[in-house]
């Protein structure tokens, strides 16, 4: 270990100025922000923003449109943190198998939508997802099941959203599950076979407790990821039908940079902040004791 | 024996990771295929896989019509100087946290690594009034400055570096050499691996960057590619040719990118979840 301070100060330098002028202060400004009225009158001179205290939350709490946002973020996690995780972890089992005959096919081929850029991919999928024309469409006639107008739809809107995050999602996820299945001790299961444990106990006594870290890691990612969902319902849906797709993001962008009311948007970036904060604290507390054999 | 005795489970696991593989494909093979297609091809029901009538109207049109060729340089400019700049000054801070000591260095530290929670819609308002006041709304600094210093490449960095053996470095001193040329000439060499991963992170990471780029470039010469074709799906809303072809110019290149870099991809996201 080197002593030498002065050195050392001189390469972190260029990093932390950044993250002091790009991060912290902004985490700060940001705050004061949403204790002003600032908006597109300040803009132009921020002299004109005035201080008002909480008004800005009082606001948003009274705001039925903010409370939808909320709803549909939550409706978007609730469903599709849990519905991305198992459909992770069972790809990630299946990757894994030994009886898996096109390992790097299967992975590279399950990973490639993690790779896309999700304006792109979401407005194939907006045409994948057309009730007319959509080759979804077509492949649920194939078991003769009626498409919904999905994106048309208030009661569709999300899952189609959902379906296709967690299709985006699946295979990175899958890759993280994978590296923490192979990281499991091969003794480990050789003793539980020894001792007569069935694949089934095993997956359920084995593989899923030393497993946990990696669940714990993928599920507070997924939800913090979810909470901040904004790219897909601008692109597919712009929070419509009916407000049905709006989430706290969108709705924040709309506020902020469409009628740049930016401190009432700072006020739900706060809020927003919170739930992830909130969501984080909790998923720990709720972690599972870990497991090591 | 052995292969015998599994092959009804053989024949289900590769079936179902061949559904699974149709279900990923299938959305890229139908933006291939539409791309290719014209109006009369687009809306025809069933549809077909192979245009009746292949066509390249809807990519003449992107370039010339659209001109979708400035959005792509943008974001190339925008994407390699972010990934160029945010190694080295990651890897610097990452050298400096995990060979030197000096006061503050642990409360520093667990700073950065705070940085981690917090979401990026908290600062893009103050950072957008910020680099408004700087006059640089619409340009690449305006593009690249918020995007180069991450607290994940920090600490990724300096995971790595701390395995380096600080013998290789006290020899360098021994024989006099500044600290600069010991970080240039051994340090970063030793990192390739390392580097390698974050950049290819970093690069995927700004190339698909969408909500920043959206914000800071309001005029049509500075958007990025997710901006412009985000642009495109609105103003050309019923021309899925054209929208499919958009699509193309963005996803392609970087699933190219991905198929050479593939092994540092994955290793990349094995080592994010070690993290945990």
């Amino acid at each position: 270990m080197q002593r030498n301070p002065k050195v050392a100060y001189m390469f972190l330098a260029p990093a932390l100025i950044l993250m002091t002028v790009f991060i912290a202060l902004p985490v700060i400004a940001s705050l004061v922000i949403s204790l002003t009225d600032f908006n597109i009158f300040a803009l132009a001179n921020w002299s004109n923003a005035k201080f008002i205290g909480i008004d800005n939350f009082v606001r948003l709490f009274q705001d039925g449109l903010f409370w939808k946002a909320l709803r549909n973020t939550l409706y978007f996690v609730a469903v599709g943190v849990p519905l991305a995780i198992a459909l992770a972890l069972i790809l990630a089992i299946l990757l894994n198998s030994p009886l898996n005959r096109a390992k790097g096919l299967f992975r590279v081929g399950h990973y490639l939508p993690s790779i896309t850029e999700t304006v792109a991919i979401a407005v194939v999928w907006r045409w994948v997802l057309n009730p007319r024309y959509g080759i979804l469409k077509r492949a649920l006639e194939v078991f003769s099941i009626q498409s919904p107008s999905w994106l048309g739809d208030p009661r569709w809107a999300m899952p189609a959203i959902i379906m296709m995050a967690v299709w985006k999602g699946l295979g990175h996820n899958a890759l993280i599950f994978l590296a923490g299945l192979q990281s499991i001790p091969p003794t480990v299961y050789e003793a539980a076979r020894i001792d007569g444990a069935t694949s089934r106990q095993q997956f359920i006594y084995v593989t899923l407790p030393l497993l946990a870290p990696t669940t714990f890691f993928v599920s507070i990612m997924t939800l913090i990821g979810y909470l901040q969902l904004f790219a897909e319902p601008y692109t597919l849906t712009d929070g419509g039908p009916l407000d049905a797709t709006l989430s706290i993001v969108l709705y924040m962008y709309r506020h902020g940079f469409k009628f740049f009311n930016l401190g009432y948007a700072s006020a739900m970036a706060y809020v927003l902040f919170a739930l992830i904060f909130a969501a984080t604290l909790l998923a720990m507390r709720s972690r599972a004791k870990e497991v090591t054999y | 024996m052995r292969l015998f005795r599994n092959a009804p489970a053989t024949v289900l696991v590769n079936l179902l990771l061949t559904i699974g593989l149709l279900c990923m494909s299938a959305p890229f093979v139908w933006m291939l295929s539409t791309s290719f297609k014209g109006t009369k091809d687009v809306f025809r029901y069933p549809p077909r896989l192979i245009p009746e009538v292949p066509t390249l109207t809807n990519y003449e049109k992107l370039f010339r019509t659209v001109n979708i060729a400035r959005p792509f340089i943008n974001t190339v400019v925008t994407a390699v100087s972010i990934t160029a700049l945010s190694l080295l000054i990651c890897s610097m801070a990452g050298y400096a946290f995990a060979k030197f000591d000096f006061p503050a260095k642990n409360v520093l530290f667990m700073g950065v690594l705070g940085t981690l929670m917090i979401p990026g819609q908290i600062t893009m308002i103050p950072v957008f009034l910020l680099l408004k006041k700087m006059g640089l709304l619409n340009t690449y600094s305006g593009l690249i400055l918020p995007g180069i210093a991450s607290a994940f490449g920090i600490f990724f960095m300096r995971q790595f570096i701390v395995t380096l053996p600080d013998e290789l470095m006290e020899a360098a001193r021994i024989d006099g050499a500044r600290e600069f040329f010991i970080f240039g000439r051994i340090v970063l060499p030793l990192c390739k691996p390392a580097l390698a991963t974050l950049g290819i992170l970093n690069f995927t990471g700004s190339w698909n960057n969408f909500l920043w780029p959206l914000i800071i470039s309001t005029d049509e010469s500075m958007y990025t590619l997710p901006v412009a074709v985000a642009n495109l799906a609105g103003q050309y809303a019923t021309e899925y040719g054209l929208q499919m072809a958009g699509s193309v110019v963005v996803i392609v290149p970087i699933v190219i990118f991905f198929m050479f870099a593939q092994r540092w991809f994955m290793e990349g996201v094995a080592l994010t979840g070690m993290k945990g």
